[in-house]
């Protein structure tokens, strides 16, 4: 089956079948980086623009790595220094990189839906680094291309997502990915944070910590925003590391073989306590080096490159 | 005046509880049971053959823009797309630049609705720059012409500023218009909160917001007598407190909008900025609800809160975009498609919803095929079938979630005053 997105703008609308193929070409761009040339040339010549309008580090390293391990020029471009904060619309933005010749724009937004807003008004390919409260879809795909390092198949798999799930689109993808690959999937945390509208997208919904440990074969932090607090999310940050942060005790609740995960960047001593994030069961790294093949896989594919031109020796 | 003999149409009159084939004469402005022998042979005679005729239609929630915001609307334009959707009378919300706080800003109104298409009433602002602090010149605004009082789009969150608004303001037997919003549950909110913000990822409005300031209205109203109406009634909540209040005898009203009769937060899928408005599109559960409220009553009439906003305004990200949507040209298809067709309210109830219990509201001298009465006539067909263009229409602006749709049920002729106001598509 050939690729034929041109836009990488949610998960939700990305069939099964189309996530194994990110995942295998992704699968591919990890053996490339075990080499020692990492670089491929699938994107010379084509410049990629990061146009990240909401603060990130991380996700924007990342996708910077990727685009050069392709061989794409890139240009990273701020909201603090950019014409935006010279109140410029989004449109003309956009309008204005598509202009200069980009390839392909990576929006990081604070605003749902203006990856799809983007994607209608440009020719050029749109990948979504993060939109709000929305959608997170490369996050999610790194995600669950460790679990599945991790555990193989993630049919029946028990994965508890724990934290603010109201505010976080890193949460709403993970759920459409995972319950599209068949795992069941529980989020956890304080009843402010974890509303039961949740259920409507297949979930269930817990504010009890330890029987959702129990069974788990995945357990995924989330950052805890101190801003939460002040809007009355919860009382205070002690408090929640006493109700929900995740520490020796309940680890050891968890079965011997299960993952912790964390998508950073991590508050040490709120959601999770320091020596866990750094134990053997915790696979965070892993999943930011994970991430790298799989944007390489999101770029590669919205570019037009089809996933047997890679899954052959590149 | 040329005497005007409309022929052959079904006549449908709630205030009169005329329902029937005849004709509707009218000379010098006002409707009359007969024309004399001398006015029949001067009277234009227009053939309503396969049409209704009914009273002008009636909305009591329009946004003209004008003083200051006239890159949006006129009310020259306003009154324009009124004409073209069978309005005949409507009632501007006073959320101009300047506010309509002031006699002045009143009589700038008064002036530039002179050479509007249909009657166009002012309001007054319940609050010196609509901040919600201090009484504005309820009796000042009231010598002005102002029909009653509100500070549209921004409800005062005080009781005791609005206990003493509607105390001071029934003195001039003025109502006051209420846009039910509890902010402190709906910062930052863009749409209904529920399963569709939830998979949207975007900030939630909780009707409770609403229902909680209805509420608070129903016991101000009851404690002082004062007559308070609830805009735009959205959720299901808020119609059952209005029924309970109407059953106690509570002096409220209440309006629906075409919007929430039709549509849900479902349609936001797309996150097209022409879908959002405040109060949001809610649940199909909320949908349902308001129109049962229409048809037994807890709710008092129809009005559309026409909203006008430029495309560039609309043209952003969801999040960023301005709230309101246009409606004056597509309230009368969407009423009866929605009422009419999928929910079996007879024809003659849904006028009655837009015009008689709307002028009712406020009590204006409009909504009635009476002899004696202003000769505000609307004749449409109820089976017509167009595309509703946006960008072809009457207002300034374009932001309708009905662009492109089909519609049935167009608006044919509009009289305002015994003067062809509006004809086949054309502004006269």
């Amino acid at each position: 089956m050939p690729w034929t997105r041109q836009h990488l703008l949610t998960i939700e609308e990305l069939a099964r079948a189309e996530i194994e193929q990110i995942l295998a070409t992704a699968a591919a761009f990890k053996a490339v980086l075990g080499r020692k040339v990492k670089k491929v040339p699938a994107l010379r010549g084509k410049t990629v623009v990061n146009l990240f309008l909401e603060p990130s580090t991380r996700t924007r390293l990342s996708f910077e790595m990727a685009a050069k391990l392709l061989s794409a020029d890139v240009i990273s471009f701020d909201a603090d220094r950019s014409s935006t904060t010279k109140g410029e619309s989004l449109r003309d933005t956009a309008q204005n990189i598509q202009a200069l010749n980009a390839d392909m724009i990576v929006l990081r937004h604070s605003a749902g839906g203006s990856p799809l807003y983007l994607s209608k008004l440009l020719h050029i390919p749109v990948v979504n680094a993060g939109d709000g409260a929305h959608e997170h879809p490369t996050q999610a795909l790194l995600d669950v291309f460790t679990m599945r390092e991790k555990l193989g198949d993630l049919r029946g798999r028990k994965v508890v997502i724990l934290g603010d799930i109201l505010f976080s689109r890193v949460a709403r993808s993970n759920i459409h990915a995972l319950t599209k690959l068949g795992a069941d999937v529980t989020v956890v945390g304080p009843a402010t944070l974890v509303p039961l509208w949740f259920r409507a997208l297949g979930v269930r919904v817990s504010h009890e910590l330890r029987s959702a440990l129990a069974d788990a074969d995945v357990v995924m932090l989330l950052r805890i925003q101190h801003e939460r607090q002040a809007a009355g999310h919860f009382p205070s940050v002690g408090e929640y590391t006493s109700m929900f942060g995740l520490n020796k005790t309940r680890a050891a609740w968890l079965k011997p073989d299960a993952i912790i995960m964390h998508p950073g960047p991590i508050n040490r001593g709120v959601e999770i306590d320091s020596e866990l994030a750094d134990s053997g069961r915790s696979v965070i790294l892993q999943q930011v080096t994970n991430g790298i093949a799989v944007r390489m896989a999101c770029l590669y594919l919205c570019a037009g490159g089809q996933p047997e031109h890679v899954l052959a020796p590149v | 005046m040329t005497p005007l003999w409309i022929e052959n149409g079904r006549v449908i009159d709630p205030a009169t509880k005329r329902d029937g084939p005849g004709d509707v004469f009218v000379a010098d402005g006002v409707i009359v049971a007969r024309l004399t022998g001398a006015q029949k042979k001067r009277a234009k005679k227009i053939d309503a053959r396969g049409l209704v005729v009914c009273p002008g239609l009636v909305d009591i929630h329009v946004h003209f823009r004008e003083p200051g915001q006239t890159h949006k609307e006129t009310i020259l334009t306003g009154s324009h797309a009124a004409a073209a959707g069978g309005f005949t009378t409507v009632v501007c919300m006073p959320n101009t630049s300047p506010v309509a706080d002031h006699p002045g800003t009143i009589e700038l109104i008064n002036a530039a609705a002179k050479n509007a298409a249909v009657r166009v009433y002012p309001t007054g602002c319940i609050t010196v720059g609509m901040k919600g602090a201090q009484l504005a010149p309820h009796g000042s605004l009231k010598k002005a012409g102002v029909v009653a009082l509100t500070d549209d789009g921004l409800c005062i969150q005080s009781n005791e500023l609005m206990r003493r608004a509607v105390e001071y303001a029934k003195m001039f037997d003025l109502p006051i218009l209420d846009h039910c919003q509890d902010d402190s549950l709906t910062k930052d909110a863009v749409m209904n909160e529920g399963t569709v913000s939830t998979r949207l990822g975007l900030k939630g409005w909780p009707h409770a917001a609403e229902d909680i300031i209805v509420a608070r209205n129903i016991i101000l109203s009851a404690y002082t007598g004062a007559h308070i109406h609830m805009q735009h009634v959205s959720s299901a909540y808020s119609v059952e407190l209005m029924r309970r209040a109407k059953k106690d005898g509570v002096n409220v009203t209440a309006e629906a909008t075409p919007h929430h009769l039709a549509l849900t937060d479902e349609s936001l899928g797309t996150y097209d900025p022409n879908f959002k408005m405040n109060p949001p599109l809610r649940t199909e559960a909320d949908r349902r609800a308001i129109i049962a409220g229409l048809r037994n009553g807890s709710l008092d009439c129809i009005g559309t809160d026409h909203a006008p906003h430029t495309p560039t305004e609309k043209d952003r990200e969801f999040d960023y975009a301005p709230n309101g949507i246009t409606g004056l040209e597509t309230a009368l298809a969407v009423c009866l498609d929605v009422l009419v067709r999928q929910n079996k309210f007879k024809l003659s109830r849904v006028i009655d919803l837009l015009t008689r219990r709307a002028a009712a509201v406020l009590r204006l001298p409009a909504g009635s095929l009476a002899p004696g009465a202003n000769a505000d006539v609307c004749l449409f067909d109820p089976e017509a079938k167009w595309t509703y263009d946006a960008k072809k229409g009457f207002s300034k602006s374009s932001n309708s979630p009905w662009h492109g749709q089909q519609l049935t049920g167009r608006v044919q002729t509009t009289i305002v005053g015994g003067r062809i106001v509006y004809r086949a598509g054309r502004i006269l």
